[in-house]
């Protein structure tokens, strides 16, 4: 409990910093900044780009895992690991890419930013949803069956509602994503929240309006947190029999094979093709500019180790809210796991400048040193490993718990040897997807990096600052092909086990 | 048997972990060196920086970020910050800083190099080079002689849809508020209306807005002066292969406002080697190569830049501002609101 307890003040410390810098200019300012037609405009705008984007990454998401884990799609392993590939393209890249060969994309009501915030973020929805289908049991399925349901009507009122708190975690990233992204909204030109946010810095050089705006995120996220726990349902997920569950007996295709694989094909040739084949035509039209490995390795080093690190400590702090959340109803555990997703919806900047404030304060001397970066990290993507946790976690049945204390085993024993094993799968997976965004992170990066430290995102960044997309494509096509390890780690690693 | 996995994991992450950060920890032994926060872009002042290192001997260690996301950090920092110098890409992060009385005054000599026009009133900051907003066009879409000769000609219905701007642009914002500064708030505003009633289209940086206009997506498109020839450079065929090509509004007109890039020193840390670094960017080399390098201005008499089809400054005729007089942002944005171009 009382790890649990840390782990979610440290999540809510970037709250006191809003909060004071809010009402710097008394009450009244900080009010009026919300009480504009055009703050209010741009909420209902990121808040309906939120909502499209999500609905759309719910539908792949399932569609995509449903095909991968419970049918003979041809090629189906290795589906499991290309549709998740997407997960380590940065929305900035996916954005530039798609530009160069679409560039009426830019400023199409939104179209540009809805197309690439799905690629990137339908697997969100796809790994859990995948890993919920391959652990559920499928008895229930085809006792459905043999009573006379079709198997639509079968997977509609028996598979589904099992999905329901992996599509709710799922989804809930995915609106959260969105509406704390800035590459992709800025460079399609969709005029979203986090735009006045940003501007509010760049050009007001004012940081009240930004932490105003910022509150008012938190208390969205709030919102957005309280109607997944609604979603989520009482109902319990785990089970209880001899042995584990049965796998599912694949479904034959017959003669949709050729649709479901051009669906699965095409969702990942877009999310996926575009990208890469942009990298190769920037790389080609630049031949000139020869590359240096001389940045490019120390760059790629860096990256994986601040990922590794964040990674790590995210997942460690993550561990006793996410179980606490699953293992005990009550008030208080789920409190403490709301408040692990505050960070996520704010961009980075706005956290990176919370860290400054509060690091300088706290603990001075490792101010721009690397602990404060990975405590930024933490902030910000806490939530995609206390989900994966507590998914997993709530998967395993608690009377195997409740057995290994009655046999004599003490608690901290029971977590040790019961809880945290069975949940290994899912603590592995949080680990990875904060390995991944991590990754692609740039603007706390770019505060908070000790002097002198280099990502592959901020080389990237500094390319591009000159528009040379030739030199910026290798450390792109770098970034993109380490995710890519870890991706296909997680892919098979959840349950692919036969 | 299934806690291996997960311990494995966590294993090889740790080891990857520490090598990595112990090989990238080589920017540590910043101890007697100078610590610059700038948002000028690293490719292209970094060399800058090692060329002042041998001539000087001090070593200086960057942070490289936006300038209004430095500004931010170095006004959150306060009198705890690493930083000694703010080389900013924009004379605004610095008026912010100024006004935070976060930057100290510079010796009278230095400012003195600088013409007027391009420091600060209060000698908290001195312009180092000097940018113009011009207007691109698509040479093989518009007839350049049927150009307008001032930003009113903008307004006309011709133009229709046809005109790309950077909304977020700090130069964009400071054009507008040059346009406040000389027409008044209320000429200001109906400029501004005028403009929006003719729909332009909104980019988020000049570079994209260059980059449409260069492939004839875009007619119009209203920059800075040195994206052209930074794109002509990375040309082959240079400045005239290039479709996009600029067109300069009559002298004195609010269209040709020359902005500057800057420096200023934090409070606390002015000593021997800030005012070195100082000297050296107003120097003759430096002033070289912010021209021949990034295409923009010298702010220093006699420095006579080798940059194919760069008039001089002197002869841009820009409208008769006083940049210190720009630092009025917060009214240039309230305005922008109120129109509904932001």
């Amino acid at each position: 409990m009382l790890p649990a307890v840390a782990t979610a003040l440290l999540a809510l410390a970037p709250l006191v910093y809003l909060v004071v810098r809010a009402l710097e200019d008394g009450v009244g300012t900080a009010a009026g900044l919300l009480w504009r037609e055009r703050t209010a405009w741009l909420l209902v705008r990121s808040l309906l780009l939120a909502t499209a984007v999500t609905a759309a990454c719910l539908v792949l998401g399932v569609a995509l895992a449903w095909l991968t884990t419970r049918t003979r799609l041809p090629g189906r392993r290795a589906w499991v690991v290309v549709a998740a590939l997407p997960l380590a393209v940065p929305t900035y890249v996916a954005a530039f890419a798609w530009l160069s060969f679409l560039p009426g994309l830019a400023g199409s009501r939104g179209v540009g930013a809805f197309v690439v915030l799905t690629t990137c973020c339908y697997p969100y929805v796809l790994l859990p949803v995948a890993a919920a289908l391959r652990r559920a049991d499928p008895a229930g399925e085809e006792v459905a069956r043999s009573l006379g349901l079709t198997a639509w009507q079968a997977f509609r009122r028996v598979t589904l509602p099992q999905l329901r708190p992996a599509l709710a975690a799922g989804g809930l990233l995915v609106a959260l994503y969105v509406l704390s992204d800035f590459g992709a909204v800025s460079i399609m030109r969709f005029d979203a929240f986090t735009r006045v946010i940003y501007n509010s810095y760049s050009s007001a050089f004012d940081r009240t309006p930004a932490a105003v705006l910022g509150l008012l995120l938190v208390a969205v996220t709030l919102v957005l947190v309280w109607l997944e726990g609604r979603s989520r349902g009482r109902a319990g997920y785990s089970r209880v029999g001899q042995g584990g569950p049965r796998t599912a007996a694949l479904v034959p295709l017959g003669r949709t094979a050729v649709p479901a694989l051009a669906l699965v094909g095409g969702v990942t040739a877009v999310s996926l093709g575009v990208p890469a084949a942009a990298l190769v035509y920037w790389t080609a039209r630049g031949a000139s500019t020869s590359l240096d490995a001389g940045e490019l390795l120390p760059a790629a080093l860096t990256s994986l180790g601040v990922a590794a690190l964040g990674a790590l400590v995210t997942t460690l702090l993550a561990v006793p809210v996410g179980v606490l959340a699953a293992r005990r109803g009550g008030r208080l555990p789920r409190l403490l796991e709301r408040a692990s997703y505050l960070g996520h919806a704010l961009p980075g900047i706005v956290v990176a400048l919370a860290v400054v404030f509060l690091s300088l304060r706290v603990v001075p001397a490792l101010y721009q040193e690397l602990p404060v970066l990975v405590l930024a990290y933490v902030v910000l993507f806490l939530p995609l490993a206390v989900g994966a946790v507590h998914a997993s976690a709530a998967q395993s049945p608690p009377a195997l718990e409740e057995v290994a204390r009655s046999a004599g085993s003490s608690p901290a024993a029971v977590l040790r040897r019961v809880t945290l094993p069975l949940a290994a799968p899912g603590i592995g997976a949080g680990a990875v997807l904060v390995f991944l965004t991590v990754m692609k992170e740039l603007p706390a990066t770019l505060v908070l990096r000790p002097l002198g430290y280099d990502t592959l995102a901020t080389r990237l960044w500094t390319e591009t600052g000159v528009a040379d997309y030739a030199a910026a494509a290798p450390y792109a096509a770098l970034l993109v092909l380490l995710s890519a390890v870890p991706a296909w780690v997680l892919t098979t690693r959840t349950g692919e086990r036969s | 048997m299934r806690a291996r996995p997960l311990s494995r994991v966590l294993t090889t992450a740790l080891v990857t972990a520490l090598l990595a950060t112990t090989a990238a920890g080589c920017g540590d032994d910043e101890d007697e060196g100078l610590v610059v926060y700038t948002g000028r872009n690293e490719n292209l002042i970094e060399p800058l920086f090692e060329r002042f290192t041998e001539e000087t001997g001090i070593e200086v260690t960057a942070r490289y970020a936006t300038s209004s996301a430095l500004a931010a950090q170095l006004l959150e920092e306060g009198s705890s910050t690493p930083a000694d110098v703010f080389l900013s890409q924009d004379a605004g992060a610095l008026g912010a800083l100024q006004d935070a009385g976060a930057l100290v005054p510079l010796a009278p000599e230095e400012l003195d190099r600088v013409p007027a026009q391009y420091r600060s009133s209060e000698g908290a900051w001195v312009g180092v080079t000097g940018r113009a907003r011009v207007l691109v066009y698509d040479s093989a879409g518009v007839d350049a002689a049927t150009l307008p000769t001032g930003i009113d000609g903008l307004l006309a219905p011709e133009y229709r849809g046809r005109i790309g701007y950077a909304p977020s642009n700090a130069s964009w914002q400071a054009f507008v508020t040059a346009l406040r500064v000389t027409r008044g708030e209320d000429g200001a505003r109906s400029w501004l209306e005028g403009f929006k009633a003719n729909a332009p289209q909104a980019f988020d940086n000049n570079v994209l807005i260059l980059d449409a206009v260069d492939r004839g997506e875009l007619d119009l498109g209203l920059i800075n002066h040195y994206y052209v020839y930074e794109k002509a450079a990375a040309t082959e065929g240079g400045l005239d292969a290039l479709n996009a090509e600029i067109h300069r509004f009559a002298p004195g007109d609010a269209g040709n406002l020359v902005n500057v890039t800057g420096v200023g020193v934090l409070q606390g840390k002015a000593d021997e080697r800030t005012a070195r670094l100082v000297d050296f960017l107003l120097g003759e080399e430096a002033q070289t190569y912010f021209a021949e390098v990034n295409k923009e201005y010298p702010l220093i008499a006699g420095v006579q830049p080798d940059v194919p089809g760069l008039p001089a400054l002197a002869d841009l005729q820009g409208p008769d501002v006083d940049l210190s007089q720009l630092d009025t942002l917060e009214q240039t944005l309230a305005l922008l609101e109120e129109v509904g171009l932001t």
